[in-house]
């Protein structure tokens, strides 16, 4: 079956059979490796990717039901070589030991980051709890959502404020 | 893992994905939200010959309050009603059962009527549906139909669907009084199925005594069950320590819970009467 799905931005068109799952396309067909299939039982989120902007296991859709969909993948965090905050602060406070579950806790956090950027430990707990981290734990992890929370804020402030500034020199 | 191969379909109406299953019976599946069926059918539990994605079926999306009842259409998402502020007053059930459903990710692509029709014995939605005396709307080749949920459960993974019928809507009647529910569940981990589920919605009348009390149980017996008893001992009661009590001690007479690894029968039983005793007490004390 013929698709078109627009996957950070870009538009793709392929062939898949339509027992391909999504997160199989991304990673064979698109050649983009970030998002990981972990247990492939829809269980510890690996596979995270934001369809059409919200976080879903993408070992858990088919990618014909991608069709005519946008989809961001952990390699669409990055702009034009600066990391997000949110992987500049999984960096700074450690937030993973193999690495293995980060992209789908990096998807999982920027999302609950966009709606919110002041979370509580047991709000991110809650947010991030269909990803499993194997390694060591959470601690880190949450440090992290955390710290790029506060980033997040400044930033949207400092912007919020040179707004302001233009506004008023008009 | 891979499913087994099948022929994939994306009807645009009803009718339409009503004539796909008449073509091919019990060998086409619908695939709605699919966070149950394409696990099963990645373990190769379920080979359908055909899906049958309804997700471009207008008609199903989205919910709506109509004449006495809410209708909540077949492609509402877990996610839409978990924090809809527009139904927290009248049907309080929805949010704290949606809360309980597996994580975020799953809540965000798997559906209401979804996790009904695959009628699996610890369905949260099952119990909480019993306790809000929902209907299941039926579309079938002769028109459309109402069923109590009580008669669309038939057996484990089993319920009153033909093979040419969809669930198209689930529907709540809308409360006379003031509403509290809770749902209350014990898992061995984040997102797991129910070591037990107990919902529970009371609403009250003006008087303060208790015009309906509903109970659901989920991972109680083969299909999630009605706690009838301790539901007919309240109504007409007032809420109380000695009312909680004995409801509480009620609901376990209509469990028939399994020894498993998750626990023992006594034990689950013991955990069903804590808390039936529990919500009740939170909901004595918000509808005070």
């Amino acid at each position: 079956m013929r698709i078109t799905v627009t996957v950070n931005g870009r538009e793709y068109e392929s062939e898949v059979e339509p027992r391909t799952l999504l997160v199989y396309y991304l990673r064979e067909h698109l050649e983009l490796k970030g998002a990981h299939v972990g247990c492939d039982t829809t269980n510890c989120g690996a596979c995270t990717v934001l369809l059409n902007g919200k976080p879903v296991k993408s070992c858990t859709v088919l990618a014909v039901q991608a069709n005519g969909q946008q989809v961001m993948t952990v390699e669409g965090l990055e702009q034009d070589g600066v990391l997000h905050p949110v992987q500049q602060s999984f960096w700074e406070e450690h937030g993973l030991q193999c690495g293995y579950c980060t992209p789908g806790m990096l998807m999982s956090a920027y999302s609950l980051l966009e709606k919110k950027q002041d979370l509580t430990e047991e709000e991110i707990r809650k947010g991030i709890s269909g990803n499993i981290c194997r390694c060591t734990g959470y601690v880190n992890i949450v440090k992290a959502i955390q710290s790029a929370g506060r980033q997040m804020a400044e930033k949207k402030q400092l912007e919020q404020n040179q707004s302001e500034v233009i506004g008023s020199g008009n | 893992m891979f499913p087994s191969t099948f022929d994939y379909f994306a009807p645009k109406t009803v009718e339409e994905t009503i004539g796909l299953l008449q073509r091919f019976g019990y060998d086409g599946k619908i695939l709605a939200g699919g966070q149950s069926l394409l696990p099963m059918m990645k373990l190769r539990v379920a080979m359908p010959a055909a899906l049958i994605d309804i997700n471009h079926v207008d008609d199903l999306h989205g919910w709506k309050e109509e004449d006495g009842y809410l209708r909540i259409g077949a492609l509402t998402r877990h996610a839409d009603l978990e924090k809809e502020s527009a139904l927290i007053e009248r049907y309080p059930l929805l949010s704290k059962t949606a809360e309980w459903i597996a994580d975020p990710q799953v809540r965000n692509r798997g559906t209401i009527c979804g996790s009904l029709v695959h009628a699996d014995p610890g369905s949260d939605w099952g119990a909480a549906m019993i306790a809000m005396r929902a209907e299941v709307e039926v579309v079938g080749p002769s028109g459309v139909k109402r069923v109590p949920i009580d008669e669309f459960f038939v057996d484990t993974f089993t319920t009153s669907l033909d093979m040419d019928e969809i669930a198209s809507a689930v529907l709540l009647p809308a409360p006379v009084g003031k509403v509290g529910a809770r749902y209350m569940k014990l898992e061995r981990k984040a997102g797991d199925f129910a070591i037990i589920g107990v919902a529970a919605n009371v609403i009250k009348a003006y008087d303060g005594t208790i015009l309906d009390a509903g109970f659901g149980l989920c991972a109680c017996g083969d299909i999630p069950l009605r706690a009838e008893q301790a539901e007919q001992y309240l109504i007409g009661r007032q809420l109380d320590d000695e009312t909680i009590e004995q409801a509480s001690r009620l609901a376990q007479q209509s469990a028939r819970p399994a020894t498993d690894l998750r626990g023992t029968a006594e034990y689950k039983l013991d955990l069903l009467r804590v808390f039936i005793k529990r919500a009740l007490q939170e909901i004595a004390a918000e509808l005070k």
